[in-house]
């Protein structure tokens, strides 16, 4: 075993990752919609069944609230299921469990009862799926006390979060971007498990912060290298947790460019952007030389035309423009 | 099996073994209201009075190591699993002895020594869960039962129907226990049911199912140990529907619009505890001796336990947010 990189999809990466926990430990298992014999609706699972067999790689009936409260009653019987759900809108279909039982159970039970549990959905916009497919929603779920929120945006962390999550005793949830899983890279091979607790500088910057997170990461990052040819030096801070959040990370940077600009792909009412918007004018207002501005999908349901789409989610031009207008003043 | 097809096939002492526990059940309640209109209990608090057969007979069919699963009018269900009753009290006062340390209270009573998982009070919200535990049961190779409460009025939720297909499917060792008391809060079943006949209902699953009379503790016990062997060898859910009745308000607060006075003393006089004692009087297994000592021994337990709630301690303010997330132990692991 070497630790030379090698090159693979976020797809993959997602794959070895449920790989490698089906083989480290027998109590974990994958159940939800055609995970199985049809290899997964984005074919993240493809291969698993024919190595592990259809009782650790699991099928289940269109039952979203039944199979992912199944995956809540067999992690209280000992079991770490891998809870897979097609798209985060059919997730809401199985909210009464998420919020009612998973994230209460051990705050009701005094401490008693624990419930390790992952569950897996895609989510996100950028693929003409409209109005019932698209949206990202982990920015309520990250409302919730009781459960964690990731989001990985890398390939490192599309293979290192699931056993993370595993290892936790609580419920977990990994967002994954549904753009995403096409991206290819390289990482090494030997790359382990990665921390679920902290968010990430993805590139340093003196002038602005941009905080962002999932599929608007890699659009971020193509504007701070924008902004570097227009002389403006924009510092990236990839959340990857939105629940619990890491403050820390995120008040130190902006401390250190006193603007920040936050990128959401979810709606800007109520969501997780105002969220952070409130933690920095709380933690570090003083330090502000501007307004903390947002960029956030449009509040339209997805629409299916692509240019209309395309409008709707936050793109590069807007989040250089939304930097430069800090930076110039001219907010 | 069947070690108690009529009560003429009872001991005296197997048959106030379940008179007790009915009792318990009973006067632990009656107490509880009158605590809750003293304030000493707050919140909702749904009373079980009239359905005490149920829980008595259908927890005789389990074993320790078993699981039970209840809905949010649940205290039978926790003294009879064996919850003490002074952790059932102290929970209701809100205490830190309560055996959900007073996060719960009435609605949510949580004992992992018992396997007793809630406490459910969304309707059809804890299904998934029984039907969870099973599946973790058999794949790991266990031969355990989960014992699952509900009334039927989640049989109107969707949850109930893809569980119960969920549980049929996978052959999941789940005793499905609907406590028919006829009303949802204010519904009657016929004016939210197409069909009314539960069991048929459940059939249709592909699973056993068939109605009980839930007044009678010791047909209820008859066919839960029935059911319970059936799901324990292995031939996947059972579903019992025990025709019951609730005889006080659906909760403290409820001023009984939806019913007749008529209907509920027409149940009444089915009352599960009266019934079976004087069919035991008529069997000389008890008399008025022994039912005077009964009392006063449920009388001294109760005591006790109202006693040890009232003694108990209210967990400080800073500990609010403990138990929203696991505690790990100081070398980083979860305890």
């Amino acid at each position: 075993m070497s630790g030379a990189p090698i090159r693979l999809t976020y797809r993959e990466a997602m794959r070895a990752a449920l790989r490698e926990a089906l083989q480290r430990d027998p109590r974990v298992f994958l159940m939800g919609e055609d995970v199985g014999r049809y290899g997964g609706c984005y074919a993240v699972s493809k291969g698993l069944l024919e190595e592990f067999g259809a009782e650790r790689v699991r099928d289940t009936p269109l039952s979203e609230s039944a199979f992912v409260g199944a995956g809540i009653g067999a992690a209280l019987g000992g079991m770490r299921p891998i809870v897979e759900i097609m798209t985060v809108n059919f997730s809401l279909l199985a909210l009464d469990q998420i919020v009612n039982n998973a994230a209460t159970i051990l705050h009701m039970s005094g401490g008693q009862f624990s419930i390790p549990l992952v569950i897996r959905m895609t989510t996100g916009a950028g693929r003409q799926l409209a109005a019932q497919h698209s949206h990202s929603f982990e920015g309520w779920y990250a409302h919730i006390p009781g459960i964690k929120v990731l989001t990985p945006a890398t390939l490192e962390d599309a293979r290192g979060m699931l056993w993370s999550a595993l290892e936790d005793p609580d419920p977990v949830l990994i967002f994954e971007h549904g753009a995403l899983y096409n991206m290819e890279g390289e990482i090494a091979a030997v790359a382990g498990a990665v921390d679920i607790a902290s968010a990430a500088v993805r590139r340093g910057g003196s002038d602005v912060s941009l905080i962002t997170y999932g599929g608007t990461l890699w659009k971020t990052l193509q504007a701070a290298e924008e902004l570097a040819g227009a002389g403006i030096s924009a510092e990236v801070v990839d959340l990857r947790v939105l629940r619990p959040l890491d403050t820390p990370t995120l008040l130190a940077s902006v401390e250190r460019t006193h603007r920040a600009v936050i990128i959401d792909e979810g709606w800007r009412s109520g969501g997780i952007a105002a969220e952070i918007s409130a933690r920095i004018t709380e933690g570090v207002f003083y330090s502000l030389d501007a307004p903390v501005a947002r960029v956030c999908s449009a509040e339209v349901p997805m629409p299916y035309a692509k240019h209309l789409e395309e409008a709707a989610l936050p793109q590069v031009p807007a989040i250089v423009a939304a930097a430069r207008n800090l930076v110039t003043g001219r907010g | 099996m069947s070690r108690a097809r009529n009560s003429a096939l009872l001991s005296r002492e197997q048959a106030v073994a379940r008179l007790r526990d009915m009792l318990r059940i009973r006067r632990l309640e009656e107490t509880c209201m009158e605590l809750y209109s003293a304030g000493k209990i707050r919140g909702f608090l749904h009373l079980y009075i009239g359905e005490e057969a149920v829980a008595v007979g259908a927890l005789r069919a389990l074993t320790a190591d078993d699981a039970v699963v209840a809905t949010y009018r649940e205290h039978g269900h926790a003294l009879v699993r064996g919850v003490s009753m002074g952790a059932i009290m102290a929970e209701m006062f809100g205490k830190m002895e309560g055996c959900s340390r007073g996060r719960g209270g009435s609605m949510h009573l949580f004992d992992a020594a018992t396997r007793f998982y809630g406490g459910n009070a969304i309707v059809g919200g804890g299904l998934p869960l029984a039907v969870g535990l099973a599946l973790a049961d058999k794949m790991q190779g266990r031969t355990r039962v989960t014992a699952c409460f509900f009334g039927e009025g989640a049989v109107a939720e969707g949850e109930f129907h893809e569980c119960m297909n969920l549980a049929a499917l996978w052959n999941l060792p789940v005793l499905f226990c609907c406590e028919n008391n006829l009303y949802a809060m204010g519904t009657a079943l016929a004016r939210s049911e197409s069909e009314t006949d539960l069991a048929l209902k459940a059939a249709s699953f592909a699973m056993p199912a068939w109605p009980v009379d839930g007044m009678d503790v010791v047909a209820v016990e008859d066919a839960a140990m029935r059911a319970a062997l059936a799901v324990r060898a292995g031939g996947g859910p059972c579903f019992l529907e025990f025709r019951t009745y609730r005889f006080r308000p659906h909760s403290a607060f409820d001023p009984e619009l939806y019913r007749s006075k008529q209907e509920v003393e027409e149940w009444k006089q089915r009352d599960p505890i009266a019934t079976f004692t004087a069919r035991l009087r008529e069997q000389n297994l008890v008399d008025d001796g022994a039912l005077a000592i009964l009392e006063g021994e449920v009388a001294r337990e109760i005591e006790a336990a109202t006693a040890f709630a009232e003694a108990g301690h209210l967990e400080p303010v800073e500990d609010l947010t403990r138990f929203v997330y696991s505690e790990r132990k100081k070398d980083g692991r979860s305890p």
